[in-house]
């Protein structure tokens, strides 16, 4: 039996039922990804022995009746900017190619609490910097579902470890939909929640107000199982909110009648592959043959953004990345004369070409009499893009659209043309910019055989209609397959 | 005639304050740890680490912003300064510039020129940076122990025209502090540091000169220097007709001179903004009542009560109020024996000569107020004579000793007894023939002669006022 072709939730039921061991499901793992990381490249860090000293643990503590959870036993990847201690986490960059955490991320320790057994560290865009997984220093990771292709990003590694099941599920995370998006491209699931809804403790930031973790995996069951588990109040975290709902799996269910869903106009227009047009649009029948009510409409601001995207999230990093210095750990140069030196050689060889052209980018819409003219203004844009949707959420309950304008591109093709690839997260941003959540679902092949996905946004702290939405999509796939 | 010029400074003045974790993370502020071992991922700005505010900081800012007379921002943010430097782990430091807690206050400051008020632009809160150590071999090692304690930076408007107005001025927030128990600020220890902003202009202008910052200021005395030495440099400046230029300097006190640091043209651009991993500091009415509820007498109160209540002189009360310590000392002794102006005068006299003489400010003092009372009594009733007094306070003030344990041990106990004084003392007179002459010559001074030699052969245990009477009875 191929222990890694079932679901995270049907592989613990069969732990759960002895039927299979917490070792012969982690070695599936590793064997899996033996075989097929020569290929796909998902992992920056595989940690072995790790995982099955692990193994035994979690499976004693199963015998024991400690661990009863649906997830004890699963392996799991994690994406290698959530820190893990005493296993090196890269963020696949240069500059922390050494670097071992003293401590591990709060949403890895609630996996772990649940009984996660991890595999190791998937690859990433550098500081998770790109939509392609190429601006990694390890390498780009490939389309498990066409090599030439790139699986998106940032959260490639995670997707495509997922796709080629090199791991039960993943976690991602998503700044400007590196979970949404690389799950479209690579046709698995994966949900970015609610801003403050999983910890960001021990998440190496990127752009902090956007960051969330968020699960990879092949369906909606499990992506809400995950996120159940991953989910909590954190002290650690300012940002962190106390819901009062964490019981995502409770929308599991197949019904969608009276559910109200609008399709932006916006999302339909040009730049949008008429293929992924038409994919998202039959999702759309679907819902309705299920007794939603459809209908398109005119969410507006779309336009704005990406610019105000990537003014608040470089502004950001460039701040968040300037404690990469070479004094504490990470890459220091070999050769530099006195402190500054050693400063701009260590950042200058530790960083690559994106991560430093959003510094650079996010230094200059700081500096002095230019942070009123972007930062400022980019502000006040996310603060209008947060009404927009505010205001179609008086009407819906979800709202559909594309997860990416296209299916995945080939390698090589993006990074020449960093513009035309930020405006490949247009459908994505926006999420991140009004903290909701979101997911991508996959919804059918283009013509190249690449996988589609459909983006379903919901409200605030109402994961649960999406999750419910994409679930009822999801069964009847299932039915139809 | 020549010009006349006047000096004008601003103060920045960084307190340190008394809690006893850091300010985004549950480290301890202990003095003099070994190096890094009050750390953890969040002061020493590991990756992931993120800031959670102390809520002991707001309430110490909030309480020194209303003791000084502030507006308070009650929709409050932190914002990120960043620049580069290793004791500064993440490069950048978490400070408050766009919203900062207070604002619009002020102090009233007394100098010989009378009273007046100094404006208090804004007070804001932030964390300390850690600290450099650079070793023989010329290795540069960081110690983060310091790294994310508590700061208060509380800025002036440019209100102080000399250094008498600005040691005023620092005298009264040191002393509204300490009441407020926020922080020791001790000038010395670091816990108070003063950056100084002056220029100068002719009298009469109505725009300011460009100013100079002054930094690397660790005692009064360094500020006053400082603050004439520096209007001396940019008067004769001005009057050789060339400009000030807009810089930072660092006074060296040893040499008398500052030096510059850096221009306003290498200035760094810090690149503020609101720091995305803290969330607004939201205070609301019901907290600031608390606070205000909460607050302590303050000085001027204090000293008031004390010329009330207990009696004592304006002299007495302000110098016994011119620190909490001696304020509480003198309160809880005064309780035990009742008499305060005693107390005051123990606390004044001896106190402050034993203090001095070690180097010691009065928040170094160790003994307990119940050792003082018992020396009051003790000499009160007679039992030992004020020569014996001074010899047990000292005890008290290096052991803080037990006085009743101490006399009786000692034997220090006054000779009241009048026959055994009387045998004493005719012995004195049989042995000191030449001063009772003189005595009897008309040399009155004589009997201290005698006097003395009867504390010594008493070894000064004698009572003097006995004494006295059986000298006066004998020599007739």
């Amino acid at each position: 039996m191929n222990l890694m072709g079932l679901t995270a939730v049907d592989l613990g039921k069969k732990i759960k039922a002895k039927e299979v061991s917490v070792v012969e499901a982690t070695k599936a793992a590793l064997n899996a990804i033996k075989e097929k990381e020569d290929l796909y490249n998902c992992y920056v860090t595989v940690d072995e022995e790790g995982a099955l000293k692990q193994a035994e643990e979690v499976q004693r503590k199963i015998d024991e009746g400690i661990l009863t959870g649906p997830l004890a036993g699963v392996p799991v990847a994690i994406k290698d900017n959530m820190c893990t201690e005493g296993l090196v986490t890269t963020c696949s960059s240069k500059i922390l190619y050494n670097y071992i955490p003293t401590y591990t991320a709060e949403a890895v320790r609630n996996l772990q609490k649940a009984g996660a057994v991890i595999l190791g560290k998937t690859n990433m865009d550098e500081f998770a910097m790109g939509s392609t997984t190429e601006t990694s220093f390890y390498g780009p990771t490939k389309n498990p579902h066409n090599p030439e292709h790139v699986p998106g990003g940032s959260s490639g590694g995670s997707c495509a470890a997922v796709a080629a099941e090199e791991c039960s599920y993943a976690l991602g995370s998503d700044t400007g939909g590196s979970i949404r998006q690389p799950s479209s491209f690579c046709g698995v699931t994966g949900i970015k929640p609610t801003y403050g809804t999983v910890s960001r403790y021990g998440l190496i930031a990127y752009g902090s107000s956007l960051d969330q973790i968020g699960p990879v995996a092949k369906d909606v069951t499990d992506c809400a199982v995950i996120l159940e588990a991953v989910a909590s109040y954190d002290p650690k975290d300012s940002t962190s909110v106390k819901r009062e709902d964490y019981d995502f799996t409770s929308a599991l269910v197949d019904d969608v009648k009276g559910m109200k869903i609008g399709i932006p106009r916006d999302y339909l227009g040009e730049g949008l592959d008429p293929e992924v047009k038409a994919a998202v649009l039959k999702v759309a029948d679907v819902l309705k043959a299920k007794g939603a009510e459809v209908e398109e409409f005119d969410l507006s601001l779309v336009e704005y953004a990406i610019p105000a995207y990537y003014t608040i999230a470089s502004a950001e990093a460039s701040s968040n990345l300037s404690r990469f210095d070479g004094v504490k750990y990470g890459y220091r140069s070999e050769q530099y004369q006195g402190l500054h030196d050693m400063y701009k050689k260590s950042r200058s060889e530790g960083f690559g070409p994106e991560v430093k052209r959003r510094i650079m980018l996010g230094s200059f819409v700081l500096s002095s009499g230019y942070y009123d003219a972007y930062y400022l203004k980019a502000l006040r844009t996310k603060a209008l893009i947060k009404q927009a949707f505010d205001k179609a959420f008086e009407k819906y309950d979800v709202i559909l659209g594309p997860a990416a304008p296209t299916t995945a591109p080939k390698l090589g093709e993006s990074l020449s043309d960093p513009l035309k690839m930020y405006l490949g997260d247009i459908y994505t941003i926006s999420v991140n910019l009004a903290g909701l959540p979101g997911m991508s679902v996959p919804c059918g092949m283009d013509s190249k055989g690449l996988p589609i996905g459909a983006q379903f946004i919901g409200d605030c702290f109402k994961e649960k209609n999406i999750i419910r939405a994409g679930y009822a999509y999801e069964c009847s796939r299932k039915e139809e397959n | 005639m020549a010009k006349q010029y006047e000096t004008v400074i601003g103060l920045e003045v960084h307190v340190e304050l008394a809690t006893k974790t850091k300010i985004f993370c549950g480290c301890s502020t202990e003095f003099g740890g070994s190096p890094n071992t009050h750390t953890c991922p969040v002061c020493t700005g590991m990756p992931g680490s993120l800031p959670v505010l102390n809520k002991q900081v707001v309430e110490y800012a909030l309480a020194v912003g209303l003791a000084t007379n502030c507006q308070i921002n009650q929709y409050c943010k932190f914002d990120r300064k960043n620049y580069f430097y290793p004791d500064n782990p993440q490069n950048y430091q978490i400070s408050q510039l766009y919203l900062p807690i207070c604002h619009d206050g002020y102090v009233e400051i007394e100098t010989e020129n009378g009273k007046k008020n100094v404006g208090i632009h804004e007070i804001h809160m932030e964390e300390d940076a850690g600290k450099l150590i650079h070793d023989e071999e010329g290795e540069s090692l960081v110690d983060f122990n310091r790294s994310g304690v508590p700061l208060i930076e509380i800025v002036s408007e440019p209100d102080m025209r000399s250094a008498d107005e600005v040691i005023a001025y620092l005298d009264k927030l040191r002393l509204i502090i300490q009441y407020l128990g926020a922080s020791d600020c001790k000038l010395q220890e670091g816990s108070m540091r003063a950056d100084v902003n002056l220029s100068v202009r002719e009298v009469g202008a109505e725009k300011f000169g460009t100013r100079t910052e002054m930094k690397n200021l660790n005692s009064f005395k360094a500020i006053a220097h400082a603050i004439e030495g520096e209007t001396e440099r940019q008067i004769d400046l001005l009057k050789a007709g060339e400009p000030v230029i807009q810089e930072t300097r660092r006074w060296d006190d040893v040499k008398s001179y500052s030096y510059a640091m850096r221009s306003k043209e290498d200035a760094q651009d810090y690149r503020y903004f609101p720091d995305p991993d803290l969330v607004p500091v939201v205070i609301s009415d019901e907290w600031l009542q608390e606070i205000r509820d909460r607050q302590p007498e303050l000085r001027t109160e204090k000293l008031e009560r004390y010329k009330t209540e207990f009696e004592i002189p304006q002299y007495d009360a302000e110098i016994i109020t011119s620190s909490k310590k001696l304020a509480d000392l003198f309160e809880a002794t005064t309780a035990i024996c009742k008499k305060p102006k005693k107390v005051s005068n123990w606390l004044m006299v001896e106190t402050f000569r034993l203090l001095s003489e070690n180097g010691k400010d009065p928040e170094d003092i160790t003994f307990a107020p119940e050792n003082l009372a018992k020396l009051i009594e003790l000499v009160d009733g007679g039992t030992i004579n004020s020569t014996v007094a001074k010899e047990v306070f000292e005890k008290i003030f290096y052991e803080n000793i037990d006085p009743d344990q101490y006399v009786e041990e000692h034997g220090l106990k006054s000779v009241s007894d009048e026959g055994e004084l009387r045998a004493i003392i005719e012995k004195v007179v049989a042995e000191n023939p030449k001063s009772v002459e003189d005595y009897k010559n008309g040399k009155k001074k004589a009997i201290g002669a005698l006097v003395g030699q009867t504390m010594k052969a008493t070894q000064g245990k004698a009572n003097p006022g006995l004494v006295n009477k059986i000298l006066a009875e004998i020599l007739g």
